[in-house]
């Protein structure tokens, strides 16, 4: 190991001082911390006269760009007065002479950069807003050109989202529901017990689940799992330039792409709401009937009662309007992402965050809207 | 290649310590080359032997190469051609040991390929990959600079005037240096990924389909740069071309693949007088005489 190591050694001969290069120069051998730390000591001692020493690179066992630059910075861009090497090593100091005169153009922070960056911000949203309402706008025209031509319309690809989106949710939301459903259960009960009202356990897990709790569950977690597919296949479909071949063949993209897969969202979505309030309940009613005895027969009846009918519409319709939501977000974030990975990552990962964060903007704005229905 | 017989720069005193006068050890070895020593016939850079590989898709099992021998000595610049899908860059990948063979032996640089990925492998080894595969996320300076900070120790500044020559090297302005990959054209991305396959000087260049998607300017430029970086910096370059110009223009040796081996493996112009059907289709067919001609114009200056 130390037959290798990068050297300066220096020695004072009749003509003057000379400094005797050794060791292996190249870039992997000199990022040895011990190898670095030595030489950049030995290289940072040189004293002002080292123009005028004798530098003999002869004895190097091999030197590579990194270490023809390291030397080249050590002796401050110049070369010295006497200077004894192979032509090869003069080759590479040389082109390393040559091209590390060229400074990196800087940018410097002014006051008006700042200024500019700022207003690339504000253009920035700017783009957004109309980027989604130009989306939407889309959609509407696809819409109304979908109901005069029905049977022109991408239904393969509707059935095939539905698939996707839908049907391959099941499992995930009905388990989260589930459990979700068992939790409230338990944490009402404790609750009531001490005011003696148990058997309003079916009101409170009635109104909560249906209304509020089995729409946003749903939405949320369709937000994070099929948002953010969107996003990324559409991104990727940006990135291995499928859309532009998709243009160049006439075929409109929003018809083709952000059309099916809203209409599937806002088929699915109501659905997998439903089915998610369903197994909430399922959890909550098991819940009830272990700790406190309340029997299933019971828990139907009441619920009956306790909820009403407007309710399950207000989170059908509520749910619809989530599915829309969540696919134009994904599009619109899948449409704007850039060739390249980083604007790809970037762009689902900003997909799903607005996604989940409008859909309980939207929520608390349905709350607000409909306080008067169905309580 | 190496040109250690010129005459010494530099002021040098009449001292008798001159270039005759050092022990053997400096005087033949080749500077910025592989450190190969004073053994008269260096070992092969690449050995391949009994090389079987095949994948598997669908239930089917699809035999590649089948008993493959190739070896690749110091300083040659080696031209692998072959059919479609006659597995040129699984060899390559092989090499490079990005892919396991099903039987036999590669060995790069004296050890086994597989061990070839281990850290530290920029300094052994250089790939072109055949769209440049460079970082989308980094800047091009950052891409070059990628295996020289990943060492931890080197001063930024030391990487940056590192990385300005590199990128100088291989014919690039300076202005690019602070772009992004997405905004460059496909031949300034060959040669951003080549001076990044280039940045820790490796003795072993690999390049797949170098010459692939550039116009004839740009590839003749190509050429010219690995060809002079070839002879500055005594590079063993191993290339996949389909490109003939490309062929002749730079290669000291052509290994044909065909029939799941190395049917023939010699200097250019033995490579036509081959007696095969791959090799009459390939290199004497209407395409093959016009690029001939190039031939002519640069006769074995490689």
């Amino acid at each position: 190991m130390s037959d290798t190591q990068p050297r300066v050694a220096f020695e004072q001969l009749a003509d003057g001082l000379h400094a005797r290069l050794s060791g292996l120069w190249t870039a992997e051998n000199l990022a040895e911390p011990e190898h670095w730390d030595a030489l950049h000591a030995e290289l940072g001692k040189l004293s002002k006269e080292w123009r005028n020493w004798q530098w003999d690179l002869r004895a190097m066992d091999r030197m590579d760009h990194l270490g023809a630059q390291l030397l080249w910075n050590a002796w401050r861009r110049q070369w010295p007065d006497h200077l004894q090497v192979h032509p090869g090593q003069r080759a590479m100091l040389e082109r390393v002479a040559q091209f590390s005169s060229v400074l990196l153009p800087r940018r410097p922070q002014t006051a008006w950069g700042m200024f500019l960056r700022l207003g690339a911000v504000v253009a920035r949203v700017e783009e957004h807003v109309v980027g989604a309402v130009r989306l939407l706008g889309q959609l509407l025209l696809d819409a109304i050109k979908l109901a005069s031509a029905p049977r022109a319309g991408p239904w393969r690809d509707v059935s095939g989202h539905l698939y996707g989106v839908g049907a391959t949710a099941l499992p995930i939301t009905a388990l989260v529901g589930f459990l979700i459903g068992v939790v409230l259960a338990y944490l009402m009960m404790q609750q009531l017990r001490q005011f003696g009202a148990d058997a309003f356990i079916v009101n409170i897990l009635g109104v909560a689940l249906i209304r509020e709790l089995g729409p946003v569950l749903a939405a949320i977690l369709i937000a994070g799992r099929s948002g953010s597919a969107i996003t990324a296949q559409i991104g990727v479909m940006r990135v291995t330039e499928e859309l532009d071949a998709m243009k160049v063949m006439g075929i409109p993209k929003g018809f083709r792409l952000v059309l099916p897969r809203a209409m599937a969202m806002a088929v699915a979505m109501p659905l997998l709401a439903v089915w998610t309030t369903l197994a909430a309940l399922l959890g909550g009613m098991l819940a009830s009937d272990l700790v406190m005895g309340l029997t299933p027969a019971y828990f139907v009846t009441a619920l009956a009662k306790a909820v009403q009918v407007s309710n399950l519409w207000l989170a059908v319709g509520k749910s619809t309007v989530f599915g829309l939501m969540i696919a134009l977000i994904s599009c619109h974030y899948g449409l704007r992402i850039k060739p390249n990975t980083q604007s790809l990552g970037e762009g689902t990962t900003a997909s799903v965050v607005t996604s989940i964060t409008m859909v309980i903007v939207v929520d608390a704005l349905f709350a607000v809207v409909f306080k008067d229905v169905g309580i | 290649m190496s040109p250690h017989a010129g005459p010494l720069y530099g002021s040098l005193p009449p001292s008798g310590e001159g270039a005759p006068d050092l022990p053997g050890r400096g005087a033949d070895l080749p500077w910025g080359g592989p450190a190969a020593g004073r053994l008269s016939t260096p070992p092969p850079i690449v050995e391949i032997s009994g090389l079987w590989s095949g994948f598997s898709a669908g239930g089917v099992e699809t035999l590649i190469h089948k008993d493959l021998n190739l070896s690749i000595a110091q300083g040659e610049l080696l031209s692998i051609v072959g059919g479609s899908g006659s597995g040129k860059t699984v060899l390559l990948r092989q090499i490079l040991g990005l892919e396991t063979p099903m039987r036999g032996s590669i060995t790069v640089l004296g050890r086994p390929a597989e061990e070839l990925t281990r850290a530290g492998a920029a300094s052994r080894v250089g790939m072109l990959f055949q769209h440049g595969a460079l970082y989308s996320a980094f800047t091009v300076l950052e891409n070059i600079a990628f295996p020289l900070r990943e060492l931890k120790v080197l001063p930024e500044d030391l990487v940056r005037d590192a990385v300005m020559v590199k990128l100088q090297m291989v014919g690039l302005d300076p202005a690019h240096a602070l772009k992004m990959p997405a905004d460059l054209s496909g031949g300034m991305i060959k040669r951003v990924a080549l001076a990044r396959a280039l940045i820790m000087d490796p003795p072993l260049l690999l390049l797949d389909e170098p010459t692939a998607g550039l116009d004839p300017d740009r590839s003749d430029a190509f050429c010219a740069l690995v060809r002079s970086l070839h002879r500055e910096l005594g590079l063993t370059v191993v290339m996949v071309t389909h490109d003939l110009d490309t062929i002749y223009e730079i290669s000291t040796r052509v290994a044909v693949v065909a029939d799941k081996h190395v049917i023939v493996d010699a200097p250019p112009r033995e490579v036509i007088a081959f007696d095969h059907p791959f090799v009459r289709d390939f290199f004497l067919g209407g395409r093959g005489l016009r690029a001939m001609e190039l031939l002519r114009l640069h006769p074995q200056d490689v």
